[in-house]
C-alpha cells in the first residue's frame, strides 16, 4: 500500500457512488439501532429492489446524524431531505419522495433548516451520519488516511508535533492539557518502548460523543492514534473501551482488521519502516478507569487503582514505558489538523480554548443529541437555539458539565462563552462534553445526591479522603433531602467539600465536591427550604413528611 | 522463562471451557490478559464462580487473591447467577432527571425484588446501569439486552409483567 493505491481506492469509490441519483442514508448508530432502525434499512432495500431501483438508489448505513431523539433518523445524500421516528412501514413514502419528489407525510419529514443543524461545525463529526462506518473505503474516499500517509512520508516526528502545537488543541477528555506539549513530553521520554491509549473509557453518566464518535468513524480514531505513534515513536496502540459501549467495540474491531488487511496498520505502513499495531481492551464497569493511572493498572490486568503522580505516564505508563494517552475526540481531531494545517484549526474558538467541542445534549431539552460547535459559543445559544429550549414550557433552572467532576450552572451565567477557562471560573469544567439540562422539576439538592451516590460507589477505595469523605457527604445529603438535617450539617458539609478536594489521591476525589459544591454556592435557598421549612421546592423530596414519620 | 502451554486442566469437562482456552492461548497466557479472559467466561457461562476464577488464577499462573480482587472490583462482573430475562434500568444523569428513579421503583414493586435481585423462580434479574450512553433517548432501559429509549412506567411494568406471566403460564401447563 502506498500514496497511490490509497489515493485509487478514493476514487474508485467515488466513481462507484457517482453511479447513484439517490443515496438514502439510515442511522445505524446505537440510538437509532434500539429504536429500529436496522429494520427499517432492511426495508428500504427490499422496497428498492421492489421497484427495480437497484441502478439508482443506494441504501446506505450511515453513523450519528445527531438528533438521537427524533430516530430513526434517514435523509438523503445532501441531507435537504431528512425524515424523523422513521418505521420500516415508510420505507415506501421515503422513496416516493426521495426518487420520485412525492411529498411524505408530514409526520415524517424533518425540517433539515432547524438550527439544531444549521449552528454546528462539525470537524471531528464531519464523516458522523455520512459515510458507512464498517467500510474503510467510505473512510479514504472522505480523505481517510491521507493525513497519516502525509505524516509518515513527509515529515519527521517534531514537524508533527509542531503543527499540534501550533493548533492549540486542549486534550478532550476533561482536564483540558495541551495536546502538543503532551506529545513533546512522550517523544522526549527516554525508553525503547514507548506506548499510545486512546482512553475510550467514557464513564461521565449522562455524555456518550466518545461512543458516538466511535460507532460512526473509528478509522478517524486509528489514523489519529497512528500518527500520534509516529510522532512519539510509539509502535503499540490500546485503546481502552468501556463494556457497555458493545457496538462501538466491534465497529473498533472491524476497523482494525480493515486497515491491517490493507496495510494501513501493522508493519511497514504505507511501504515505509513505521510499524503500528492497535488493540481494543475492554474496560469493565469502573468509572476510576477513566482517570489515566488507573486505566494503565486496569490494561495490566489489575484492579483500577490510580497511583499518585508523578511520575506522569508520559515518563511512566503502561509496564513503566512512557505512555501516551489522549481522549478519543482528542484522536479524532488529529488527522483534520494534519491535513488542514495547525494554524487552520487555531482560527477556530477562542484564544485559550481553540477548534470545536462536540456535547451530548441531553436532559430537559427539546433536542436531545449530539452536536458539534465551534468553542466560546454561549450556554444559551447552544441550549435555546441549538437544543430548541426547554420542552412542557417549563422553565431552565441549571445545566451541569462535566458531569460527577463538574458543576450546576445556573441562569445567570447562561451568556458566558463555552470554554475551559470559563467553565472554570464559575465552578464547573468543560468535561468531556456531557451536557444535562434541568428545569423546575428538578431538586438540586438532590442532584448534588446523586453525584454524590455516583462518587461514593465509584470511590475505589484506595484513599482515605475520597472513600470515608464521599460516604460522610453523602449521608449529610441524603439527610437533608430526607428532612433529617440540621443548620449544623450545612457548615459540616461544607468542611468536607474542601478536605476531599484537597487530600485525595485522584481526580475522582478532588472533583467529587464539585456538583455538591455549586449547588451550595448556586441554590443554597433550595438547602435551606429543605432544613428549616421541611420542604422541597421542585417536590422531588419529601422532607417534611420523613421528619413527621421521624416525630411520630 | 515460564511454559506458555496449559498447565492445568479446566474444572469440568463442559466444551464452553475450549472458548475460554482459546483467548488465553492466543494472549499466550500472559498475565495481563486476565481481564479479557474473565470477560469470556463471564460471556461465555453468564456469571462466575469460585471455580472458574480459581481455573483462571492457575492458567495465568496470577494468584487467587488477585482474580478474586479483579473480579470484584469490577461492577461488570457478577458472581450471582442472571435470571432468565433480565432488565438493566440505566441510572445515568440523563435518564435520572428524566425520572429513572420511578421507573426503578416501579419495576421493584412489580416484580417484588430489588435491584441486584433476582426472583425467586429465577426469572427475572433487575439490574442497574451507570450510563448506556442512550442519553437522547431518556429514560432508557434493557430487556434481554435491547435497548429500549423512551421508557415510561406503563411501558416498564408491561414489559415485567409480560416476563412474570410467561413463566406462571409455563408453571401452568407443567401442573
Ligand atoms: C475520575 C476520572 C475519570 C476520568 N474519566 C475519563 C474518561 O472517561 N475519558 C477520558 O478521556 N478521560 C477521563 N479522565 C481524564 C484522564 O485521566 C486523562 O486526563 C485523559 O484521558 C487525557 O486525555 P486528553 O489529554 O486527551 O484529555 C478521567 C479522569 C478522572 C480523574
Amino acid at each position: 500500500m502506498n500514496q497511490d493505491d490509497l489515493a485509487n481506492i478514493a476514487v474508485q469509490t467515488k466513481q462507484n457512488d457517482s453511479r447513484y441519483d439517490h443515496v438514502i442514508k439510515v442511522c445505524v448508530a446505537a440510538g437509532c439501532l434500539s429504536a429500529n432502525s436496522e429494520q427499517v434499512k432492511t426495508q428500504l432495500e427490499s422496497e428498492v429492489k421492489q421497484r427495480g431501483l437497484e441502478g439508482c438508489c443506494k441504501v446506505k448505513g450511515v453513523g450519528c446524524m445527531g438528533l438521537c431523539a427524533a430516530g430513526p433518523l434517514v435523509a438523503n445524500e445532501g441531507n435537504e431531505k431528512m425524515f424523523q421516528s422513521v418505521t420500516p412501514a415508510d420505507a415506501a413514502a421515503i422513496i416516493d419522495d426521495v426518487v420520485d419528489h412525492k411529498p411524505a407525510p408530514s409526520a415524517i419529514v424533518m425540517d433539515s433548516n432547524l438550527d439544531f443543524f444549521k449552528r454546528q461545525k462539525k470537524i471531528v463529526l464531519e464523516n458522523s451520519g455520512e459515510i458507512d462506518p464498517e467500510r474503510i473505503e467510505d473512510y479514504i474516499a472522505a480523505d481517510g488516511y491521507e493525513a497519516l500517509f502525509h505524516v509518515i512520508t513527509m515529515l519527521n516526528p517534531a514537524e508533527v508535533i509542531e503543527q499540534i502545537t501550533k493548533s492549540g488543541l486542549r486534550g478532550r477528555g476533561g482536564a483540558g492539557f495541551p495536546t502538543g506539549l503532551k506529545w513533546i513530553t512522550v517523544a522526549k521520554a527516554s525508553g525503547n518502548r514507548k506506548y499510545v491509549i486512546c482512553n475510550a473509557d467514557e464513564g461521565d453518566p449522562g455524555a456518550f460523543m466518545d461512543r458516538s464518535v466511535l460507532e460512526s468513524d473509528p478509522h478517524r480514531v486509528l489514523e489519529g492514534m497512528a500518527i500520534a505513534g509516529y510522532a512519539v515513536g510509539a509502535e503499540k496502540g490500546f485503546i481502552y473501551c468501556r463494556a457497555e459501549y458493545p457496538l462501538a467495540v466491534k465497529r473498533l474491531r472491524v476497523a482494525i482488521r480493515e486497515a491491517e488487511n490493507i496495510g494501513l496498520l501493522g508493519l511497514n505502513i504505507g511501504d515505509t519502516h513505521f510499524d503500528f499495531k492497535v488493540e481494543v481492551r475492554l474496560g469493565a464497569g469502573a468509572f476510576v478507569c477513566g482517570e489515566e493511572t488507573a486505566l494503565i493498572a486496569s490494561i495490566e490486568g489489575g484492579r483500577g487503582t490510580p497511583r499518585p503522580r508523578p511520575p506522569f505516564p508520559a515518563q511512566q505508563g503502561l509496564w513503566g514505558d512512557p505512555t501516551l494517552i489522549n481522549n478519543v475526540e482528542t484522536f479524532a481531531n488529529i488527522p483534520p489538523i494534519i491535513r488542514r494545517g495547525g494554524e487552520w484549526f487555531a482560527s477556530i474558538g477562542t484564544e485559550k480554548s481553540k477548534g470545536t467541542k462536540v456535547f451530548a445534549l441531553a436532559g430537559r431539552v427539546k433536542n436531545t443529541g449530539l452536536i458539534e460547535v465551534p468553542m466560546g459559543v454561549t450556554l444559551r445559544e447552544i441550549i435555546f437555539k441549538l437544543g430548541g429550549g426547554i420542552p412542557d414550557g417549563r422553565r431552565f433552572k441549571a445545566v451541569q458539565s462535566g458531569g460527577p467532576s463538574g458543576g450546576c450552572v445556573p441562569e445567570q451565567y447562561l451568556d458566558i462563552p463555552v470554554d475551559y477557562d470559563s467553565l472554570a471560573s464559575v465552578g464547573s469544567i468543560m468535561g468531556s462534553g456531557g451536557m444535562i439540562v434541568m428545569d423546575d422539576t428538578s431538586c438540586m439538592v438532590d442532584v448534588a445526591r446523586f453525584f454524590m451516590d455516583f462518587c461514593m460507589s465509584e470511590s475505589c477505595g484506595k484513599c482515605v479522603p475520597c472513600r470515608v469523605g464521599t460516604t460522610q457527604m453523602h449521608n449529610i445529603l441524603d439527610r437533608i433531602t430526607k428532612g433529617k438535617a440540621g443548620p449544623k450539617d450545612l457548615e459540616l458539609l461544607q468542611r468536607l467539600t474542601g478536605m476531599v478536594k484537597a487530600a485525595s489521591l485522584c481526580g475522582l476525589g478532588q472533583t467529587a465536591p464539585n456538583p455538591t459544591l455549586t449547588t451550595l454556592r448556586y441554590f443554597m435557598d433550595e438547602y435551606r427550604a429543605h432544613i428549616e421549612e421541611g420542604r422541597c421546592p421542585a417536590g422531588v423530596c419529601h422532607p417534611a413528611k420523613a421528619e413527621a414519620e421521624v416525630s411520630a | 522463562m515460564l511454559p506458555t502451554s496449559k498447565v492445568v486442566s479446566p474444572p469440568s469437562d463442559d466444551k464452553r471451557w475450549k472458548i475460554v482456552d482459546g483467548l488465553m492461548r492466543r494472549h499466550g497466557h500472559e498475565p495481563c490478559a486476565l481481564i479479557e479472559v474473565l470477560h469470556k467466561v463471564q460471556e461465555t457461562f453468564g456469571f462466575l464462580t469460585e471455580e472458574s476464577l480459581s481455573y483462571v488464577a492457575a492458567s495465568l499462573r496470577v494468584p487467587y487473591s488477585k482474580v478474586f480482587g479483579v473480579a470484584t472490583f469490577y461492577h461488570f462482573f457478577t458472581m450471582k447467577p442472571p435470571g432468565k430475562h433480565t432488565c438493566v434500568v440505566c441510572t445515568g444523569t440523563a435518564c435520572y432527571i428524566k425520572g429513572a428513579p420511578t421507573l426503578l421503583n416501579a419495576v421493584q414493586e412489580v416484580a417484588g425484588i430489588k435491584q441486584g435481585e433476582t426472583t425467586k423462580d429465577g426469572n427475572l434479574s433487575l439490574l442497574t446501569a451507570r450510563c448506556l450512553g442512550s442519553c437522547g433517548l431518556a429514560p432508557a432501559a434493557v430487556f434481554d439486552g435491547q435497548v429500549s429509549g423512551k421508557m415510561t412506567t406503563e411501558k416498564v411494568k408491561e414489559r415485567i409483567h409480560m416476563y412474570l406471566d410467561s413463566e406462571a403460564m409455563a408453571m401452568e401447563a407443567r401442573k
